[in-house]
């Protein structure tokens, strides 16, 4: 008998609109688990437009749908528990420790939805010295947006992603110059207009081909050396991007893991290879929106109420086939996503067996940015050049 | 105005060492003060160290150095678990990658029988396999050191001087001696701001910049020429690919590149030897780190699979001599326990004892104090093997080590408080996990502000 239908990790777009599904689908008790003080996830502290467009159907900012998706989960019946982290779930016997001390809860279902995180300046291997001042955006957006903080006066900004650009925004807006955006690829890997806005608006050079070479500064940053000599100072520096999913809890479960995105294998119906664990959002694709995340939460709940009702479950776990220069490939709920390694051109075929189901236009392709093919059968996507 | 105080003993330096000393002249009837050019105890050369705790197999027999590593290996084992600084058995092996190597195991075994230790025991390259099956292709052979431990380099010199300073011990931060006057009765230090301390006997535990002091005593006979380590340590997730640390088999041109698991339940790969000049130059290089994974990837391979959680490189204090530079004068009421390279945290514990007698040789008179003056020390051990708070309820604010903001205030509030948030890592590993702040840098900071009723921006080292 279990304590909960449900037990869900993580209360981000992901977990909460699979919460909020399942009670729609009459899953009776539904546990969230989350081990901030506040639910909601990274949209609490992203403190821009472009929230809500293709799950609550309203463009909003981060906090506000971070608050929205909270208030809708709470209507509905899901039982919040924020600072709490799950410890493990072997046998969907999960653990937990928070406040009040350890628990142990026995779930028909487990649900993993614990995010995604930028890499850091020593996960990046960084070389220099070890002032502070060095952040990831994850960061930045806390002190600026949940703390009100200046966090320095002028900074550095490693990445040329679309987060990248949101750091400028946010950096801007506590009150901190940019003096550069530093990216070791031959190019930026946003929207020209995105790029454009930041160079007008904000004027902010963008260096690419570049790679910072050293951190300078005893106490606070002083300054970054460029690989190709240039120095520029600057108190702060901002790592932005190169996503990795916040996997530990699953790889300590004993998920296995897709060697390039390093997130659980699941198929399209978000299983694992584990019965009754399912892992949904950017946990299980680093990174995409959050309505994205939303929408897989919660079109996985039709899986997980299959999963509570039949006990079936498939018989293999098949991931999506890729080679380079696809660097991963994973299912959303609107279809595939997938990332390249490089600048390539080409088309991207989506085939089930042998058999092309969806092929693109030839066009060029960017490192970092979200390539999106239709929702298909497809069990292997090839670029051709 | 009163006059200053006069000190029965000044220590300089509030590294593993001099923290260790001031310890030991705490237990005694002295009134003793611990002085740091930093703003905190163990945050020099000290919080940058491989964290084992030897056994000093491979010391040169005979010398100062092994004399005191069999010692200090000794009390500190003892006395770590006894204040809450986490140690972990795990022994270590040797491992040969050649033929020059594996015939120099055998050297290394006489030489560790030599330094008394008699447990090492010389091994073929299929025994080293099933031992540590994740190594890399190419092992020759190896040797096992059974007691070779683990410790937290961080806790060790905090527990020293916390205990020095609930006995009595005076802890004196931000004071860097530039200048001092030995007179008759006492010797007066003197700092960069004009702060001036009096000691009858100066301990000179200065570390990195102990040749400087023991010039401005008016002596000679070393000079520090800092040897830099830089150091890679992996993420949790890769800890079950080691069972102990792996020790390189040292050859007439290198030390060797070691791996090793950490207390905390990383493994960490490093370090490299350097020698420069800068005494500052803690930063790490593209061609350290580069020539570490190059090591890291013939000895465990999939390391390399594993994320990098933290980078950071340390100096060590080495001189022109092999072994530690010891020396004393009566006239100066002075003890120099200089040169003391990366085997100063397992011989922390035994130098306090040699200071003291040292002290004691020339002319120091003291008595241990009475036992029930004596306050215990107990940290909260930081170390995966041992219990931590958020096992039995608490808020987690940094949950990548697992930290409760109840630790936070602990570390604040303490004897020995943090100021920073280097100290705060050092005294409950807040941010030093893989995401290195992402999640928990503004909380960790916001606490600490409330804590220390200091403002975040002080926290966040802002300009």
């Amino acid at each position: 008998m279990s304590d909960a239908a449900v037990v869900i990790v993580g209360a981000g777009p992901a977990g909460l609109s699979a919460a909020i599904e399942l009670r729609r689908r009459g899953a009776g008790r539904v546990v969230v688990y989350e081990r901030e003080l506040q639910a909601g996830g990274v949209p609490r502290h992203t403190n821009h437009l472009g929230y809500g467009l293709r799950d609550l159907h309203r463009l909003t900012t981060g906090p506000k749908y971070a608050a929205r998706l909270t208030r809708a989960a709470e209507r509905s019946g899901v039982e919040i528990e924020v600072g709490r982290s799950v410890h493990s779930f072997v046998d969907r016997v999960v653990t937990t420790h928070g406040a009040g001390g350890p628990t142990k809860v026995t779930a028909g279902a487990v649900v993993l939805a614990t995010g995604v995180r930028e890499r850091p300046r020593a996960a990046r291997l960084v070389p220099g010295d070890r002032p502070s001042g060095v952040y990831t955006t994850g960061a930045l957006q806390q002190f600026a947006t949940l703390h009100h903080r200046r966090v320095g006066n002028r900074a550095v900004i490693v990445g040329a992603e679309h987060v990248s650009f949101s750091a400028v925004l946010t950096l801007t807006h506590a009150g901190c110059a940019v003096a550069a955006m530093v990216t070791a690829l031959p190019r930026h890997q946003t929207y020209a207009p995105l790029r454009l806005a930041t160079a007008s608006r904000h004027r902010v050079p963008i260096h690419t081909g570049v790679e910072i070479a050293q951190i300078v500064g005893r106490g606070r940053v002083d300054a970054v050396v460029l690989s190709d000599g240039r120095r520029i100072d600057c108190d702060t520096v901002v790592f932005t991007g190169d996503w990795i999913p916040d996997h530990e809890l699953a790889r300590a479960g004993g998920l296995p893991m897709l060697a390039s995105a390093k997130s659980p294998i699941v198929d399209g119906g978000w299983h694992t290879e584990q019965p009754g664990v399912f892992a949904v959002g950017n946990l299980t694709h680093p990174a995409e929106t959050a309505d994205v995340c939303g929408l897989d939460g919660r079109a996985a709940a039709a899986h997980i109420m299959d999963w509570l009702t039949l006990q079936t479950w498939p018989a293999a776990v098949t991931p999506i086939e890729f080679e380079h220069p696809i660097l991963w490939a994973a299912h959303t709920a609107v279809g595939i996503t997938a990332r390249v390694a490089e600048f390539v051109e080409g088309r991207i075929e989506c085939r089930t067996g042998g058999v092309v189901v969806h092929r693109t236009k030839h066009r060029r392709w960017t490192p970092n940015q979200a390539i999106h093919l239709p929702r298909s059968e497809a069990t292997s996507i090839v670029l051709r050049r | 105005m009163p006059a200053d105080p006069v000190f029965d003993v000044v220590v300089v330096g509030a590294g593993v060492v001099g923290c260790a000393v001031a310890r030991e002249l705490s237990r005694l009837t002295l009134s003793v003060a611990l002085i740091e050019a930093r703003n905190d105890v163990g945050a020099g050369t000290s919080k940058a160290n491989t964290a084992i705790l030897h056994t000093g197999f491979d010391a040169t027999p005979g010398s100062v150095e092994s004399r005191l590593v069999a010692r200090g290996y000794q009390l500190l084992r003892e006395y770590a678990p006894s204040v809450g600084v986490s140690v972990e058995h795990t022994g270590a092996v040797l491992v040969s990658w050649d033929d020059e190597q594996a015939a120099n195991l055998l050297r290394l075994a006489e030489k560790a029988a030599a330094n008394g230790y008699d447990r090492a025991v010389v091994i073929d390259a299929a025994a080293v396999r099933a031992l540590e099956p994740h190594l890399g292709e190419g092992v020759t052979g190896g040797m096992v050191v059974p007691d070779e431990h683990l410790i937290d380099p961080w806790s060790t010199p905090i527990a020293f001087a916390t205990e020095a300073v609930t006995n009595g011990c005076r802890l004196f931060t931000n004071l860097h001696v530039t200048k001092l006057d030995v007179g008759p009765e006492a010797t007066c230090l003197i700092a960069e701001d004009g702060r001036k301390v009096l000691a009858r006997f100066v301990v000179n535990a200065a570390g990195l910049h102990g040749d400087t002091l023991h010039r401005l005593f008016g002596f000679d006979g070393f000079t520090i020429r800092p040897r830099r380590g830089e150091l890679i340590v992996f993420d949790k997730l890769a800890r079950p690919l080691l069972g102990r640390t792996i020790l390189p088999v040292p050859t007439s041109h290198t030390k060797g590149v070691l791996v090793a698991p950490t207390v905390f339940g990383n493994i960490m790969l490093g370090p490299t030897a350097d020698d420069i000049d800068d005494r500052s130059a803690t930063g790490s290089t593209r061609a350290g780190l580069n020539s570490l994974l190059q090591k890291g990837h013939r000895i465990l391979p999939a390391l390399l699979g594993e994320e990098v959680t933290a980078v950071y490189a340390g100096l060590r204090a080495a001189t022109e001599h092999s072994d530690y530079q010891l020396t004393s004068d009566g006239a100066a009421r002075y003890v120099c326990l200089g040169g003391i390279r990366s085997t100063g945290l397992t011989a922390s514990m035994a130098l306090g004892e040699e200071a003291v007698a040292m002290l004691s040789a020339i002319g120091l008179y003291a008595t241990p104090r009475d036992a029930s003056t004596l306050s215990p020390v107990r940290l909260t051990p930081l170390g995966e093997g041992d219990a931590r708070p958020y096992q039995t309820g608490g808020t987690v604010i940094c949950h990548c080590e697992r930290v409760t903001s109840a630790e936070i205030d602990v570390a604040i509030a303490s004897a020995v408080p943090a100021h920073d948030l280097d100290g705060l890592r050092r005294r409950t590993r807040a941010l030093a996990g893989r995401c290195q702040g992402f999640y928990c840098a503004a909380e960790v900071c916001a606490h600490a502000a409330v804590a220390s009723d200091r403002p975040m921006s002080e926290w966040m080292g802002l300009p």
